[in-house]
């Protein structure tokens, strides 16, 4: 399985510095957690790592080869991109959307094979998109494009997904069903790195978190290590409440998804 | 399941195409007995019938069929590309940028002394205009910077269009140009086939296997990036196809608008609204309007022949209003 390897990464835009000696890395069955306030870099560097912008300085590898090397297409088969909800051109049909994530499989002439097919059916499944699959995509809710986006990304099987704020279009239910869903993703060997605003999903679902400030890495490591009063006061000018922190909760999900052999009992 | 239903519509495009192209041959102002006229072009070598069939009706209908499969595929990859159902090919200049190359031909006398001049004019200036426009939004343009450098370039081209017609030298120079600007297949022979044909297929060529780009430009051009489409690379390749194409098809036929237009849009749904899908139906689609536009200019009994380009543009107006109510309709 790939890990990939960012090392003192750097971006300009318009002579303005917007991510400055970043040191990232993800390996195979492990979520990383990109938090920091608006502004950090935090999407920016999302779209380094996803080869749609270039770093201006730094290294970029993947399994030990450096991304600028890959092929756009061999890129797009290991490094899947799910960018902050995006307007979708034409009302395709859920199921046709989410089919358009095996295209880095396909050559040009190709039509999707019994192996895509099978992968779409079951990211379908998975997401709950099944009574959808055959409605055009414009007439759906923002919480169900958003899953059908997120499907979109998990089609393609791609050993790093990439996925800036996936739940941020989301009611506290479905939050939990995706980062449910991307855990399942890391469970079976893939590795995801996230966005996050949502401090408490962050430390309940990643392994690591890194905390971006002005384009800084300002913590990396473990949730305890990261979300520190000192931290938090530097990056967001936030304080955790006192009660919660000393009863050791501060960042407990105060809420869960009501299984259905509970609703009937 | 999708796929039977793309080649079924394929499959009623071509049926319908065949039989426009069948009316075609027998539309005119003589009217034709096919089956002796296809026995003159076999063995008389000076029967009426068989040059009239051969040397006139023949290359008019595939001028016709080949402009029109051009107009309406470089609509399908302009709106796929610009991800704007109210893209035409004209709107990146190609349009305007032929009319004022055929149009400098035409001012300048050079079409009669070297016969080449105008179809050539037409191209280089499509060319021209399509990549001046890609050069002036610069290599990161959004959609929107593209469309405003496309408006710039036309205003431009159109703009030397009225000055050269304002300079036109002599009323007979007007009445060319202005006649040539109306569009039409009218006195159309073999040798204006064989011109718009290099261009033309060479353009088809650049869109071929490019149906999965456009495809994932859909999910917006970041995305669309990150599943391994070259955007640069693949504008590039596709404003070049376009100004070859749509510089081939008008500088023969004159300014014909619209169908790259309408046809994409309409058939659109019938593809389940997927780019790569609306590809072949657009250029069947464009291929069977200008067809059975043609075909009505010819039976349309007035003393004056009515230019196909006008019918076309008859055609167009309404329908882009009825897009833009609609769009509004959607939209509140």
């Amino acid at each position: 399985m790939s890990h990939l390897i960012g090392r003192g990464l750097g971006f300009k835009r318009e002579g303005r510095s917007i991510l400055q000696q970043i040191d990232l890395h993800i390996e195979a069955g492990e979520m990383l957690g990109l938090i920091g306030p608006n502004g950090a870099g935090k999407s920016s560097l999302l779209r380094l790592l996803a080869g749609v912008s270039a770093a201006d300085t730094g290294t970029l590898t993947l399994a030990g080869k450096p991304v600028s090397q890959l092929t756009p297409k061999s890129r797009a088969q290991q490094i899947a991109y799910l960018p902050q909800l995006t307007e979708i051109a034409w009302p395709m049909s859920v199921e046709r959307l989410v089919s358009l994530g095996r295209l880095p499989h396909l050559e040009d002439w190709q039509q999707a094979t019994p192996e895509d097919e099978a992968a779409i059916e079951k990211v379908i499944h998975q997401t709950d998109l099944t009574a959808f699959r055959n409605r055009p995509y414009n007439t759906l809710s923002g919480g169900e494009q958003a899953r059908v986006q997120l499907a979109r990304a998990l089609v393609t099987e791609a050993d790093i997904l990439l996925a800036d704020e996936p739940v941020s279009a989301l009611d506290p239910a479905h939050q939990l069903d995706v980062m449910a869903l991307l855990q399942a993703y890391v469970q079976a060997g893939h590795g995801v790195i996230i966005v996050l605003h949502d401090l408490a999903l962050a430390a309940h679902y990643c392994n690591r978190l890194q905390l971006l400030h002005q384009g800084r890495t300002l913590a990396e490591g473990q949730a305890e290590q990261v979300l520190t009063d000192h931290h938090l006061e530097a990056a967001y000018g936030i304080a955790i409440n006192p009660p919660a922190a000393q009863s050791g909760h501060g960042f407990a999900l105060p809420w869960r998804r009501i299984e259905a052999d509970e609703k009937e009992s | 399941m999708v796929n039977l239903q793309q080649r079924r519509l394929i499959l009623i495009l071509c049926l319908m195409l065949a039989c426009a192209a069948l009316l075609s041959l027998l539309t005119g102002s003589t009217s034709l007995p096919l089956y002796a006229a296809l026995q003159q072009s076999f063995s008389d070598v000076d029967g009426v019938y068989g040059i009239i069939l051969t040397e006139l009706r023949i290359p008019r209908t595939l001028v016709a069929m080949v402009a029109g499969a051009s107009l309406g595929l470089s609509g399908a990859v302009m709106q796929s590309l610009l991800r704007n159902p109210l893209a035409s090919p004209g709107l990146v200049g190609s349009a305007s940028g032929a009319a004022l190359g055929a149009v400098t031909a035409l001012y300048f006398g050079l079409s009669a002394s070297f016969s080449l001049a105008l179809p050539l004019g037409g191209i280089g200036g499509a060319l021209l205009a399509t990549l001046t426009a890609y050069l002036l939004a610069g290599r990161e343009a959004g959609p929107l910077t593209l469309i405003l450098a496309g408006v710039a370039v036309n205003a431009f081209a159109l703009a030397m269009v009225s000055l050269l017609l304002n300079l036109a030298p002599s009323p007979y120079a007007v009445q060319e140009i202005a006649l040539w600007m109306l569009g039409s297949l009218a006195n159309i022979s073999r040798n204006e086939l064989w011109v718009m044909l290099p261009g033309t297929l060479i353009g088809w060529l650049l869109v071929w296997r490019r149906g999965h780009d456009l495809d994932l430009l859909t999910l917006g051009e970041e995305t669309a990036g990150s599943m391994g489409v070259a955007l640069e690379k693949l504008r590039w390749r596709l404003f070049i196809a376009i100004g070859l194409i749509v510089g081939s098809a008008i500088s023969v036929t004159g300014s014909i608008g619209f169908i790259g237009l309408m046809i994409p849009h309409i058939l659109r749904p019938l593809v389940g609204h997927q780019p790569s899908r609306l590809l072949i139906p657009s250029a069947l689609g464009g291929a069977l309007l200008l067809l059975l536009a043609d075909i009505g200019v010819r039976t349309i009994p007035l003393d004056t022949e009515i230019k196909v380009g006008v019918i076309t543009s008859l055609l167009g107006a309404p329908f882009f209003l009825w897009l833009i109510l609609k769009q509004r309709r959607s939209g509140s």
